[in-house]
């Protein structure tokens, strides 16, 4: 145990001390935030810059009067459709919109013609607004008054609330929990394919080094693979610290910022009764406030932190096993795939279904099955888990990194030995199946 | 004599190919032992089995009568054939963690990293990484990490490959002035004049088998085979009809002879008839054509 001590210092210092840890350490919450940031200004720039986009409108209907908006703007020059398409072609016109004439029981027909692809959204507005246009016309002709069809206009939000098993209510909005899932999911992927690189590289360091011989002379191969994970390992946790520090100091700045700011912002809504869309989005920030308060941060670093822990053991141990096997990192790619494969699963998993749906069957399945739990639990654990749930999950990770690090240690101690052979999936298999 | 390393019936399996059958060997304190063998006799897997690298099939290895067990890491000193340092750690970082590897405290580590390094006159080079070494001056290193914890038994896998003559000889010589303190050393090599030269006691392994043990005097008084080089300067050029191998340069005879049932003194006076002896002298072969004639012997099997 002592030996194990050594070598997890050893793994731990050789990577805290290079300056390269620094740097990712104070560098990485900076980037990703400015990453987003560039994304949004250059959407910003698009729609800002660009010029208004024109549509020429056919309608042979008549019925039809789309509003412009700040993005695009309805001509209606009452030409024929071939003037139209060459008016597109020509560039005069962004896309030209064709309205026959229709039977609005069943409308049928209406084509949009552009140079470019039309961007879903906008297709999507299209068609918004031109069933809104054909339900107020059959409301009209059904005899109700105009002034009563725009009296009946409202807009709706749902606020959700989940109870408790305690009794307890929480303000809950889809898109934060949402948020949280995705960036606690990704985080755990990233994770282990960063650290679970570093283990395979140190292994194949001291492989192709011939290091490893000395070392095995002196510690059992179990102990020092053991020993690489977790000293590995608490490199990422101590990343992990310095970064919730960094963004516990950052938010609070922030939040403190912003709760000075917003008596002032809805005093100034109360005083300008026009600004009632700015108070519905005010509205929208204070529930997110709320839900942010309502979620157990405790609960939420703890699972993030157990399930970062367990995947990057299961992993970890295969990350070693694969290190050992091979004579280079080039020649790794053929035995990454067991590993990528439940990986990939569990990522795409969490977009598909389960911060879709966090109460399905699969999203259940996903979060209990050991190679798939890491990211699909932290994906889960800001919309709430039943502790049963959370508790199988939890017992079987364990389990499965118990077994994942048992099945890597009888390849590794046999793999660090063996150089310049052509290692494959059935030399693996021998491996296991030796005793020694 | 005490034996260091006793081994007993040692059989090691890879599958079902034999790596090492029944082996027995006795190391005896405080000499020079050479372990030989063509390659993939089975050297390195015996070694790797005294180092507790991999397990043995059947068999048993004593340390001092005391069998071999996870306490015996801080009696052996190993340096295996392929070897290597962590490039990116600093000499002194790298020696102390190799020390307490081998079961060191952390002062002893120091104290003895500190002793080495001033013995070899190598101090300048403690906060240096091993990448900034030249070879020669990493094998040195490589050679303090081996020692450093100044085991009973040292094991050396073929110390002199990859060594250049410099170099090869300065570790020739560490390993005599460390028998000299009463160190055990084991080590395998194909150099059979560094064997000749340094070992007292050697072991040859062909196709997993022992086919040869004892010590050096033994080995080579045992393949003796009465002939006998005899040179000669005559006339008329007679040379006894059951001579073989026969040369001439400058006018002198050089063939071998064999014995037979004849003393010495006796085949003298019947070669002295044909003419000048002026060479007269046992033929004792070298460790190197022990170890060939071993090699051939078992090939032809």
């Amino acid at each position: 145990m002592n030996k194990v001590l050594l070598v997890i210092k050893r793994e731990y210092l050789a990577r805290v001390r290079k300056k390269s840890f620094l740097l990712a350490t104070l560098l990485t919450p900076l980037i990703f935030p400015a990453i987003l940031g560039v994304f949004l200004w250059i959407s910003l720039s698009d729609d800002g810059e660009e010029a208004l986009k024109i549509i020429e409108v056919v309608d042979d209907s008549g019925q039809f009067f789309l509003e412009s908006n700040g993005q695009h703007a309805f001509s209606y020059s009452d030409i024929s459709a071939e003037e139209a398409k060459s008016m597109v072609k020509e560039g005069r016109r962004f896309g030209y919109l064709y309205i026959p004439p229709i039977d609005l029981t069943d409308p049928q027909g209406i084509v949009y013609y552009s140079m470019k692809n039309p961007s879903m959204g906008f297709v999507e507005h299209l068609e918004k607004e031109l069933k809104r246009k054909i339900e107020e016309i059959r409301l009209y002709d059904s005899g109700i008054d105009p002034e009563v069809i725009s009296s009946l206009k409202t807009d709706v939000s749902v606020q959700s609330i989940t109870i408790e098993a305690g009794g307890e209510e929480k303000v809950s909005v889809a898109g934060v929990n949402y948020a949280i899932g995705f960036v606690l999911g990704i985080l755990i992927y990233t994770f282990i394919f960063v650290y679970g690189t570093q283990i395979m590289q140190g292994v194949i360091e001291e492989k192709s080094s011939r290091i490893i011989e000395i070392l095995v002379s002196s510690i059992k191969p179990f102990q020092l693979m053991l020993g690489k994970i977790i000293g590995i390992g608490a490199v990422g946790l101590t990343q992990f610290l310095i970064w919730i520090v960094l963004i516990a100091t950052v938010s609070t700045i922030v939040m403190g910022y912003f709760g000075m700011q917003m008596p002032q912002q809805q005093a100034l809504e109360m005083a300008n009764p026009e600004a009632a869309r700015a108070m519905a989005q005010s509205s929208d920030f204070v529930h997110i406030m709320q839900v942010i308060q309502g979620i157990d941060f405790v609960q939420l670093v703890l699972t993030f932190l157990f399930y970062f822990l367990g995947g990057y053991l299961l992993y970890g141990a295969f990350f070693a096993a694969i290190g050992a096997a091979v004579d280079s990192p080039s020649d790794a790619q053929q035995f990454m795939f067991p590993v990528t494969i439940p990986l990939m699963a569990s990522y795409f998993g969490l977009f598909i279904f389960i911060l879709d749906d966090p109460g399905s069957n699969v999203s259940f399945w996903l979060s209990v099955i050991p190679f798939t739990s890491p990211i699909a639990m932290v994906g889960r654990a800001s919309f709430g888990i039943p502790a049963m749930e959370l508790i199988l999950s939890m017992v079987m990770l364990i389990a499965g990194f118990l077994f994942t690090t048992w099945l890597a240690a009888k390849i590794y101690r046999i793999g660090i030995l063996v150089h310049g052979t052509k290692v494959n999936y059935k030399t693996l298999w021998k491996w296991l199946k030796q005793s020694n | 004599m005490l034996d260091i390393l006793t081994i007993e019936g040692l059989h090691k399996y890879y599958g079902v190919q034999p790596a090492l059958t029944n082996i027995d060997l006795a190391i005896p304190k405080g000499c020079i032992f050479g372990l030989l063998g063509p390659n993939g006799a089975g050297k390195t897997t015996l070694i790797r089995i005294v180092n507790q690298i991999i397990d043995a099939d059947a068999g048993n290895i004593l340390v001092k009568g005391q069998a071999l067990s996870p306490r015996h890491i801080k009696d052996i000193g190993y340096l295996p054939e392929e070897r290597g340092l962590y490039k990116r750690m600093k000499v002194g970082e790298q020696l102390l963690y190799f020390a307490q590897l081998k079961g060191l405290s952390a002062h002893q580590a120091k104290e003895k990293v500190k002793f080495w390094l001033e013995k070899l006159d190598i101090e300048a080079w403690k906060e240096k990484k091993i990448e900034d070494l030249s070879k020669g001056m990493a094998q040195k290193v490589q050679f303090v990490a081996t020692v450093i914890h100044e085991p009973e038994l040292l094991i050396l896998d073929e110390p002199f490959s990859g060594f250049d003559p410099v170099n090869a000889e300065i570790i020739k010589n560490e390993i005599i002035s460390l028998k000299e303190k009463g160190t055990t050393v084991m080590l395998s090599t194909h150099r059979m004049d560094s064997v000749e030269l340094l070992c007292d006691n050697i072991a040859m392994i062909n196709k997993s088998y022992k086919v040869l043990d004892g010590s050096v005097q033994d080995v080579k008084n045992e393949a003796r085979s009465n002939t006998f080089v005899v040179k000669l300067r005559n006339a008329n050029g007679a040379v006894p009809e059951r001579s073989w191998g026969l040369k001439e340069e400058f006018g002198v005879k050089r063939f071998k002879i064999g014995l037979g049932e004849m003393a010495p003194n006796q085949l003298l006076e019947e070669l002295m008839a044909y003419g000048e002896v002026i060479g007269f002298e046992e033929e004792i072969p070298t460790i190197e054509e022990i170890f060939i004639g071993k090699v051939k012997e078992s090939e032809h099997e």
